[in-house]
């Protein structure tokens, strides 16, 4: 069922069978059997529990005070109701709160748990070569809040990995959280000294990333096959859901009767062979994969005519299944790859990638945009205008004063004063500000990092800026540095960038030191603190697979974002206007 | 549980100290796993070092155990923060800092009592107790937990303690300096849960003006210490702390209030009053504006309102409205009142004029705002209007500093006639674009011009076949072209 996590280099199974065990002891206390029959499971909502027949009511949660009045208003109306009576519990992910638990005292319903206690679950493996901490806010923690807590989580998950897969021997570091988190990594191994595990280590190095040094990428829409679906639909927990409309089971003489209304929901990961394939590639390039597949799936059910002897028929039979699943698969991603088309095909689509292109190459980054004043005045979508918006400025090293301003006023003025929350959230995380010194710091990094390639290969990229067609991710470009030629030849441009830039090293006993074998690739162990979207990902596998590449990447992040969920995140929320 | 601990809290509320403890209630080693068990339950023979435990713990159990983080982090920093409100501390029992081992001891003892007869699973599990909280979690708290208060901790050591989720008195901590060093070790930990805890303990155990004034030179502290106070709701102790401290977010913070008042008088006050505060000069004059806005909206809709339901006003009765416009953006609301209040003059507030003037709003938005509400209507004259205008001489002209194209687009998109749609894309500069939109929209006359003066006879006949046999506009490119011939043998 989770075959897909030992896919990779280092076999994260193991990592999720800790956790496995992790609850499992918990639900032993719970239940005080060794049965882990789970009735039902409910999504927490306020009101009344839906009715199940069981006497253990465990209340999986992560603490944050809005989802304890929800508890509250469980356990109470559940208290005052009906018997029989109910042994509650309540599972903290991944930590327990003081706050919480006061506030469950203060309700007057703390008492009513038999267990409080927290699973650590801090990373979850996501696929064979990515974790994820799937904390949405932890970007704006850092910078809206200055709430470091998510790093500690973060350096905790690390601290569990190495119990896992032996201490990294190497953590580079660049950005003030990645120094957070390094300097808690040593603390936390310096408090405990008996911590050295004997444990040979999986992980040459660690690189933590800041996102905050590159705010510049997860800005750009995504052109790869997984990140425009993540940017048009949005993928939740590997699982999105989509139009129906396409899905509808093509047969004949039922005259669309039976057209499918709910969204249909598709689990993406590498489990699935055709979309292990596509996933990275550009969307450009996706079309003639599907079609060599269908040929391919056609002619081998064609095979059925050739086959003559009991013996043919039999292997053809036997081989029916996993045609069948290869061919619902390439059914599944035509339909997907058909209803992206339409949107990458429009003309809005179009002038906006446009306009986001001009910007990352260095066009016209200094004055007010028209593409921009004229979504405005068309009233598009305020999360579409913040991210261009937001890439200019970082495009431009901060906008001119009254370039600005002049943004400002318009997007005040159209969507609402309110927004100047928004506006402030953007201009404190740096995302949105004012030039300062009048430097444009931006076109040296662009030009050192090679971050705009005019010549993209999208179908056979040489470069990991295909991901984007043309824009080379800056985060990436600093990983693909480091592990080749090394940082030193980009001093003068890590400067430039936010925070600091280290090298730390873990002692290990000579015991565990290891000898590579000729040929062998190291291991990186990317974190980016703050997010990650999937066309990073994507260039990161890119450079995992390139041949003489010499470093295999696994990723891990707070959590997996797009420019829309990251600006989202970072807004303020506004009550619902009452109309 | 508050029952139970009656004699302790006897105990505290006649004493002149106040509790505050961070104490455990949850037995961490019931979380390791079996195997462990048997080591750690010497914690409860052995006298027990914590660091020694700890130790064991951290040092790598074998592979694929992370049972040791669990155990880190294990059984939260929980308990007793009492202290939001000393009201709070009735009913909620604050726990005892140094609470009685012998009464919970003996607590525990009958509720081990009773879970033997009804859950015991092993005997390991007898060893550790585990099962005893299980069933008592209020009750019982370990022996083990209560033996350090009187051990003399740094800072230091308390943070990395509560980061660990242990017992911990902050109350030993006595002295101003003492507790800005704790608080600053907290700050360091990065340990959210920690930080707010501290922090509560300072905000009970200082006076405001020396909380505050330490709070302003760390920031770090000081922004857990206001979401703190937001997610409670302490307004008013949130509002004090404002008031003194300035930074310009916070004074945003204070502005954000307003989304929370739904009367709109309310809010108008509201926003009035938050005019007054520092902000940087170029957000007064959005909140001025955000203000002023909700001040006019209050009246025009009061106005509206009454016209509508009096009924005597063909413009309401034929178009009503779908919506009040209290609260509504800059933008919606000049629609509004260029949809409404057109004619109305600059006096009036609820004039498009008077707003354009209030908000200095620029051309290009008023013209696309009227246009889209003019066009709505199908006032065509006005349209024109709006697009014409006069030099000193008396000539007139059309201009739109939006650009035709857009005012095309509006217009036909509010189904405009094509006699009212050529006129303007026949305005539109750009040769291409013209005849883009013109073939688009079926403004045969200007295609048919363009291509004339383009001298494009190749397309002029092409788009012979796009016009009705027999129309006036077949007609019309029938003689262009052989008019074309003509001059080009002549």
């Amino acid at each position: 069922m989770a075959a897909h996590l030992s896919s990779g280099r280092v076999n994260l199974t193991a990592l999720r069978e800790a956790g496995r065990r992790e609850l499992r002891e918990f639900l032993d206390k719970c239940a005080g059997s060794k049965e882990h029959e789970v009735e039902k499971m409910f999504t927490l909502k306020p009101g009344r529990l839906p009715p199940a027949d069981v006497k253990n009511i465990i209340f999986f949660v992560r603490p944050k005070l809005e989802l304890m009045d929800i508890i509250t208003d469980n356990v109470l109306r559940e208290e005052r109701g009906r018997s029989p009576l109910r042994d509650f519990h309540i599972l903290f992910v991944p930590r327990r709160s003081l706050l919480c638990e006061q506030w469950l005292k203060e309700q007057g319903v703390l008492g009513s748990f038999i267990h409080r206690e927290q699973y650590s679950l801090d990373l979850i493996p996501f696929d064979g070569d990515l974790l994820s901490m799937e904390s949405e806010s932890a970007f704006k923690e850092c910078y809206l809040e200055s709430d470091q807590t998510s790093l500690y989580h973060a350096a905790k998950g690390l601290m569990t990995l190495q119990a896992l897969y032996g201490t990294i021997p190497q953590i580079f570091g660049k950005g003030d959280c990645a120094r957070h988190v390094a300097n808690m990594m040593i603390r936390m191994k310096r408090e405990f000294p008996g911590s050295q595990n004997s444990i040979f280590p999986v992980f040459d190095t660690l690189l933590l990333l800041d996102r905050n040094v590159d705010l510049l990428t997860p800005l750009a829409t995504q052109l790869t096959y997984e990140g425009l679906i993540d940017e048009i639909y949005g993928i939740q927990n590997t699982y999105v859901k989509l139009p129906p409309e396409k899905f509808a089971p093509k047969k004949q003489g039922e005259g669309g009767k039976d057209l499918p209304t709910e969204p249909k929901k598709l689990q993406l990961n590498s489990a699935e062979e055709l979309y292990a394939e596509i996933r990275d590639k550009n969307f450009n390039a996706v079309g003639s994969v599907l079609s060599k597949k269908a040929k391919i799936i056609s002619a081998a059910f064609e095979e059925r005519h050739h086959a003559k002897t009991v013996g043919e028929i039999k292997q053809f039979v036997s081989q029916l299944p996993h045609m069948q699943a290869a061919r619902s698969s390439l059914a599944n991603h035509t339909s997907i790859a058909e209803l992206i088309k339409d949107i990458t095909t429009s003309e809005d689509f179009f002038d906006n990638l446009t306009v986001e292109q001009e910007f990352m190459s260095g066009i016209d980054t200094d004055k007010v945009n028209n593409y921009i004043e004229d979504c405005i005045a068309q009233k598009h979508p305020l999360i579409k205008i913040l991210r261009l918006v937001c890439l200019q400025s970082v495009c431009n090293s901060g906008l001119k004063q009254k370039v600005l301003d002049h943004y400002k006023r318009e997007i005040l003025q159209t969507y609402g004063y309110e927004h100047i929350l928004t506006l402030n959230n953007l201009e404190k995380a740096g995302l949105l500000k004012p030039q300062t010194g009048g430097r444009n710091n931006y076109p040296t990094i662009r030009k050192t990092l090679r971050l705009w390639m005019d010549d993209v290969n999208e179908q056979n990229p040489n470069d990991i800026s295909y991901v984007y067609s043309g824009y080379a991710p800056l985060s990436v470009r600093l990983a693909q540095l480091l592990a080749r030629p090394g940082w030193r030849s980009i001093e003068e441009v890590l400067k430039m960038l936010p925070g600091p830039h280290f090298e730390e090293r873990q002692q290990l006993p000579t015991g565990l030191q290891k000898k590579r074998q000729q040929g062998e690739n190291r291991v990186t162990l990317v974190f980016f603190l703050g997010g990650v979207t999937y066309a990073e990902i994507a260039a990161l596998r890119f450079l995992s697979q390139m041949e003489d590449g010499g470093t295999e990447y696994i990723i891990a992040t707070t959590k997996l974002i797009n420019g829309t969920t990251w600006i989202k995140s970072l807004m303020e929320k506004l009550e619902p206007a009452p109309f | 549980m508050s029952r139970v601990r009656a004699d302790e809290e006897e105990y505290w509320h006649s004493s002149k100290f106040r509790a505050f403890t961070f104490d455990d209630e949850d037995d961490e080693l019931s979380q390791l796993k079996e195997s462990k068990r048997a080591v750690n339950s010497l914690r409860d023979i052995v006298d027990d070092d914590d660091d020694e435990l700890e130790r064991v713990s951290w040092s790598g159990e074998p592979v694929g155990s992370i049972s040791w983080s669990i155990k880190e982090t294990a059984s939260g920093s929980t308990g007793s923060l009492d202290g939001r409100d000393s009201s709070l501390q009735k009913g909620s029992s604050s726990y005892a800092a140094l609470p009685k081992p012998a009464s919970s001891y003996s607590l525990s003892s009958l509720f081990k009592g009773r879970n033997k007869l009804s859950s015991f699973q092993s005997l390991s599990d007898a060893l550790t107790d585990t099962g005893v909280k299980n069933y008592a979690p209020e009750l019982r708290r370990p022996r083990a937990e209560y033996k350090d208060y009187s051990s003399d901790w740094s800072p230091k050591d308390t943070v990395r303690r509560m980061q660990r989720g242990k017992v911990c008195s902050l109350e030993r901590f006595r002295s101003l300096q003492e507790k800005l060093v704790l608080l600053d070790e907290a700050v360091a930990g990065h340990d959210g849960n920690v930080i707010t805890a501290v922090l509560i303990f300072l905000k009970r155990t200082l006076r405001r003006e020396i909380l505050f004034r330490e709070l302003e030179v760390r920031q770090v502290a000081l922004c857990h210490l206001i979401h703190f106070l937001r997610e409670t709701g302490e307004q008013k102790f949130l509002l004090d702390l404002l008031r003194l401290l300035f930074p310009l977010s916070l004074q945003l913070s204070q502005y954000r209030e307003h989304l929370n008042i739904q009367d709109v008088e309310k809010r108008r006050e509201f926003l009035k009053g938050c005019i007054g505060l520092p902000f940087s000069a170029e957000d007064t004059s959005h909140i001025q504006d955000h203000y002023t806005l909700l001040e006019r909206q209050i009246i025009i809709e009061a106005n509206d309102r009454h016209l509508e339901m009096a009924g005597q006003s063909e413009l309401f009765r034929k178009y009503p409205r779908k919506a009040s416009i209290l609260n509504m953006p800059l933008v919606t609301t000049l629609f509004y009142s260029c949809f409404y209040h057109y004619t109305e003059a600059e006096g009036m507030f609820s004039s498009p004029t008077n707003l354009k003037k209030t908000f200095k709003i620029p051309d290009k938005q008023f013209v696309l705002t009227a246009l889209a509400a003019r066009a709505k209507l199908r006032a065509w004259g006005d349209v024109d209007a709006l697009l014409t205008t006069k030099n000193w001489l008396g000539y007139t002209k059309k201009k739109a500093p939006i650009g035709f194209h857009r005012v095309v687009e509006i217009l036909q998109r509010n189904n405009a006639p094509v006699q009212v749609l050529q006129e303007y894309v026949r305005l539109v500069e750009d040769v291409e674009t013209r005849l883009n939109l013109a073939t688009k929209y079926k403004c045969h006359d200007v295609v048919i011009e363009t291509y004339r003066d383009l001298k494009d006879r190749i397309q002029l006949t092409a788009y012979k076949c796009k016009v009705e046999r027999g129309s006036a506009e077949e007609e019309k490119i029938n003689s262009i072209l052989s008019n074309m011939v003509r001059n080009a043998y002549s």
